[in-house]
């Protein structure tokens, strides 16, 4: 029988929809990959009870025959980062704080996904708190890259990256609040999108920051990122930050024509610190859309290095703030022992956290302390105002920016963690994105010598996601999704 | 050598404020890398910011609201549910004294 | 005392808002269900949830803000404010530092030493906290969600006033503008409405301030003044022996009368107040600001005026019943049933007022409708019951909100109109009565009241009694 999850998302939804597959045989299939290949991966922290899965994708079936569900994506299995609230699966951030939490709602994202009839597969493994770009940081244990186990898949969202490289499922939902789905996908040879920020309802993703995060897609391929968003976007009234789009429809993007696009090639982003074969590669790339009859063109950005120490300020910041309440009182872990409600919360959230939470709470309290928050925060605040401004005056001239998403392929593991500041450099090309509430997109472009993923980042003006999806369609044209070499070789692969 | 000195003094208070209790070791490695980050976010004083103003919030969206009307029913056992430990519909926790 | 002090009161009332729902969710806001039942991902803390704004929350700000001679900020947002304690689920509060709603204001107040103008220095939106009930069994507390999210608003005084007084008439006088406006019930023994007082001391005649402390819990009047004269003392006491007043916050004990400090060492007071990510800016245009200001309802100042216009009635009657938005409304709507202005007032100040007291309710409590007085009011005018009868049916309306006409007609407390009957017993009386009968016609007239007596006591009040009086009168000759 076919590999069912050897296809993309889109794919496997067209025969499920034809009759070809059941929705059963799709689940079974993830299932299966999961059972045979998440010893090596460990993509996900939660795989979703057998019987509940099947029980789920036997509704489907049944709501997809009598012609109720109509999605592109009905039948197809998903995993959702652990981040996000899945109303009695267990949610836990990768952190011992949220252990045994089991939300009794359903983040807004997964609910459209849901509605639309995906099943969800299982929950996949994640930095600490979307803290960390290797996903090293995770409680329940690290993630391995698909394409070679001696190296990371990148982070936070490095299990759903992981998991869709590997085919354990068919597609998964990240996060993104420095370049959390963009970093793992170029590392995993997937592609992975941060929309505008307002593009995808927040309720329910467990806050990083605040003003930062946004959920977006990760697949094989540019159409699906396509459908996924599609399905997943929406103006939520239980968001405040929600934004009410004109237009949803980004399939109607994927158009084979560039012809005419006028792409800024930013030289801060080519200079210092990146690798020289990742450089390569994403030129490579940038020709290809020159060839294709985009006018491709250099220019000065500017104020690139600034925007990952206003990032580390906000972000920290707004964590010290938002994982506040995770304090043993309404949900979690909470500390044995403890004299008295003080020694409580610090026994609680000292044996809670890991490291680099605690790092970052702690950093984000002092910037915010007495005495401290004009020279720290507002100091940042007003960066990132230069670092959009900047962007706008970008945008003025190119409808797109083409860069790398990452200065290397993914780092070995263990390697990353010992040098803080080092580990952040490596959000250098994706960080202002968020800063700035722009959409971001990583598209695989090649493999550097030791074959690991190299990918390709196309940053848009706010809004302007069915240009990044117009452009990396037909970029994506000219070559074909490169499976890792663990997805081919398994049990269930092609030999 | 970081530019920026932590103290303990510094340390313990802002463990107090994000309700942290490091150990020794801990505050040592804590000192060292909030100095380091500290002297890597003064890179931002090398920016003229006086001509700009703060942003918080990147798009100009406003007024988003709700109207006054009761949507949620009773919902105690989902809510509590999750908690460490409840006494009569309520979650407990060690005795505050105010 | 060798010196003269001067006290320096400012004050932050906090007052719950009157709406459906709370502050950031749609969870409901009334008072005293069992723990727990009014709450939802959101005022729970749940990860991942996220507020709402409540644009009603907004529009009674804004209300109480125009009242209050503020002017608005039309362009206002919200802060976060960080702080540990279990009743409040986020470990932060939604509240507004950088740009609060309402800004500079003021109300004039009225004491024994004349008229001044209490400056208001700003007005905030802030979300309640939960509520924590301590358990001696196992040395615990417990917490309850239900209140937590309660839409707030934080009315912060300048430093204006000089005594007890000053701050329970400024106090007063803000509790009837906020009634009046219908924005909250401002209940302090329930706590809708909580004032902390901040308080220094100077010598009279110094310019500079002295250093304040502020004190919380205080959930009653008196205890405000209580509290006021102790921690004015306490201040002084330090002073005069060379010591120095210690910034801080201290909690009132209305049982001990006194007041301790709150502070620990595990309470740095450091707020690390940052912009809200989570909610967007407020921005009140010229036109809704003008929708709130033409929604304003008429003040107690305004009613007074027009009281003694149009109704004639006397001024003490006025001051009583324009004292609560409650008895106002109650007066305004029987009269526009067509009753007489002076009976209405009567019964609102004679016979609520007593039960008020008798019951120690508050007037926003009284549960009888215009509709039901105003037919009371009818049964009399009409001779159906006499005045007796009608303050029986009165206080069953009191307390149960009947109809007195159908709950005359069902008890059988209609007057007798049967004349011949009312005779027969009356005869009966007198024949029955012979002493008193001798006792009137040798002049002593008091004994016609005992014969009245007699009368009403066998037709068990149901007699009109000046029939009575005419009949008696005719057989006695």
């Amino acid at each position: 029988m076919e590999n069912l999850m050897s296809l993309t998302a889109t794919e496997l939804g067209k025969k499920i929809k034809a009759g070809e597959v059941s929705v059963r045989e799709a689940a079974e299939a993830s299932l299966k990959a999961i059972e045979e290949r998440e010893e090596k991966i460990r993509s996900f922290v939660t795989v979703a009870d057998r019987e509940a899965v099947l029980k789920r994708a036997g509704q489907v079936q049944k709501l997809l025959e009598d012609g109720s569900l109509t999605s592109p994506l009905a039948g197809v299995p998903v995993a959702i980062k652990d981040n996000m609230c899945t109303r009695g699966l267990r949610t836990t951030c990768s952190s011992r704080i949220l252990e045994n939490f089991v939300p009794p709602y359903t983040a807004e994202a997964v609910a459209n996904l849901e509605r639309a009839g995906a099943v969800i597969i299982g929950k996949a493994n994640m930095d600490e708190f979307a803290m960390g770009s290797t996903t090293e940081t995770s409680y329940f244990g690290v993630t391995k890259n698909p394409w070679n186990l001696e190296h990371v898949p990148g982070g936070s969202s490095g299990g759903s990256c992981a998991a869709v490289a590997a085919e354990e499922c068919s597609y998964a939902l990240g996060s993104d609040t420095g370049g959390s789905i963009r970093q793992p996908s170029s590392f995993c040879g997937v592609t992975g999108i941060k929309p505008t920020y307002g593009t995808v309802s927040r309720y329910g993703l467990i806050a990083y920051g605040s003003s930062l995060d946004q959920i977006g897609p990760v697949a094989k391929d540019v159409t699906d990122c396509a459908a996924i968003l599609e399905v997943i976007a929406s103006h939520d009234r239980k968001d405040s930050t929600s934004v009410a789009r004109e237009d949803y429809r980004f399939t109607e993007a994927l158009v084979d024509d560039v012809k005419g696009m006028k792409i800024g090639i930013p030289r801060d982003y080519f200079g210092e610190g990146l690798d020289p074969e990742v450089k390569a590669a994403v030129l490579k790339a940038a020709a290809v859309l020159e060839e294709k009859g985009a006018i491709l063109e250099e220019f000065d950005l500017s104020l690139v290095e600034y925007a990952i120490p206003a990032y580390y300020v906000i972000a920290s910041a707004e964590a010290s703030s938002n994982l506040a309440r995770f304090d043993g009182v309404k949900y979690g872990y909470r500390a044995e022992d403890a004299e008295g409600l003080h020694q409580m919360y610090k026994k609680t959230r000292s044996e809670g956290f890991g490291q680099e939470v605690k790092r970052r709470i702690m950093l984000g309290s002092f910037v915010l302390s007495s005495g401290y928050y004009d020279a720290y925060y507002l100091k940042a605040l007003r960066t990132k105002a230069l670092i959009k401004q900047a962007f706008d005056r970008a945008f003025e001239k190119y409808d797109l920016i083409l860069g790398p998403a990452a200065p290397t392929t993914a780092p070995r593991l263990g390697e990353s963690l010992k040098d803080p500041i080092k580990m952040y450099l490596g959000d250098i090309y994706t960080i202002s994105v968020n800063l700035a509430g722009l959409p971001g997109i990583s598209v695989p472009c090649g493999q550097d010598g030791k074959g690991l993923p190299i990918g390709f980042q196309l940053i848009g003006d706010c809004f302007q996601e069915k240009k990044l999806f117009r452009a990396a369609y037909a970029y994506e044209q000219t070559r074909k999704y490169e499976r890792c070499p663990l997805a081919q070789k398994g049990a269930l692969g092609d030999e | 050598m970081a530019k920026n000195v932590i103290t303990d003094e510094v340390i313990e208070y802002v463990g107090i404020l994000a309700k942290l209790e490091l150990s020794d070791e801990e505050k040592e490695r804590a000192k060292e890398d909030m100095a380091n980050m500290l002297d890597y976010i003064d890179m931002l004083g090398e920016l003229d910011t006086s001509q700009v103003e703060p942003m918080s919030h990147v798009f100009p969206v406003s007024n988003v609201f709700r109207e006054d009307t009761v949507e949620n029913g009773d919902d105690r056992e989902a809510m509590l549910a999750n908690a460490p430990e409840q006494k009569d519909g309520c979650y407990k926790v060690p005795r505050t004294f105010d | 005392m060798s010196k003269q002090y001067e006290t320096v009161i400012g004050l932050e009332v906090h007052v719950e808002l009157a709406t459906k729902t709370k502050i950031f969710c749609s969870c409901s806001t009334q008072f005293g269900g069992e723990p727990n039942t009014h709450t939802c991902p959101v005022c729970t803390g749940m990860p991942g949830s996220l507020p709402v704004l409540n644009k009603q929350v907004v529009e009674y700000a804004a209300a109480v803000g125009l009242a209050t001679g503020c002017t608005i900020t039309q362009y206002c947002k919200f802060d976060r404010k960080n702080y540990f304690y279990p009743d409040n689920p986020q470990n932060y509060q939604i509240s507004q530092l950088y740009l609060p709603i309402c800004r500079d204001g003021g109300i004039e107040i009225e004491t024994e030493n004349g008229k001044k103008t209490v400056g208001i220095h700003e007005i905030h939106m802030e979300e309640d906290a939960g509520k924590l009930i301590h358990d001696e069994w196992d040395d615990s507390s417990l917490v309850d969600y239900n209140r937590s999210g309660v839409p707030l608003i934080e009315i912060v005084s300048e430093p204006d006033m000089r005594s007890a007084e000053e701050v329970i008439a400024y106090l007063e006088k803000l509790r009837l503008i906020i009634q009046y406006l219908g924005a909250s019930d401002c209940k302090l023994q329930e706590g809708s409405m909580r004032a902390d007082v901040n308080l220094s001391v100077r010598e009279v005649g110094a310019e500079a301030f002295g250093t304040r402390t502020e004190m919380k819990n205080l959930n009653s009047f008196r205890a405000i003044a209580r509290a006021i004269e102790g921690e004015k003392n306490r201040q002084i006491d330090i002073l005069e022996a060379g010591g120095q007043v210690v910034q801080e916050t201290r909690r009132w004990d209305d049982n001990k009368e006194c007041s301790y400090a709150m502070r620990s060492k595990e309470d740095a007071q450091d707020y690390r107040y940052f912009p809200e990510p989570d909610l967007v800016p407020v921005i009140i245009s010229d036109q809704w600001l003008e929708e709130i200001r033409s929604r304003q309802p008429e003040f107690r100042d305004e009613k007074r005026a027009r009281y003694k216009e149009e109704y004639g009635i006397p001024q003490y009657d006025i001051d009583i019943i324009t004292s609560e938005k409650k008895l106002a409304d109650l007066f305004e709507e029987t009269i526009a049933l067509g009753c007489r202005p002076k009976e209405v007032s009567n019964w609102l100040m004679v016979e609520t007022m007593r039960l008020l007291k008798e019951q120690d309710m508050d007037a926003a409590d009284i549960r009888f409708s215009p509709a039901h007085l105003a037919a009371l009011i009818g049964l009399v005018e009409q001779g159906k019951i006499n005045r007796t009868v009608a303050k029986e049916v009165f206080e069953v309306m009191f307390e149960q909100d009947v109809d007195p006409v159908s709950y005359v007609e069902e008890k059988g407390l209609s007057m007798v109109q049967d004349e011949g009957a009312l005779r027969s017993t009356i005869e009966e009386i007198v024949k029955n009565n012979p002493q008193s009968v001798e006792d009137y016609r040798s002049g002593k007239k008091k004994a016609m009241g005992f014969l009245v007596g007699q009368t009403m006591k066998a037709m068990k009040g149901k007699a009109d009694p000046a029939l009575v009086n005419k009949i008696l009168l005719e057989i006695l000759g």
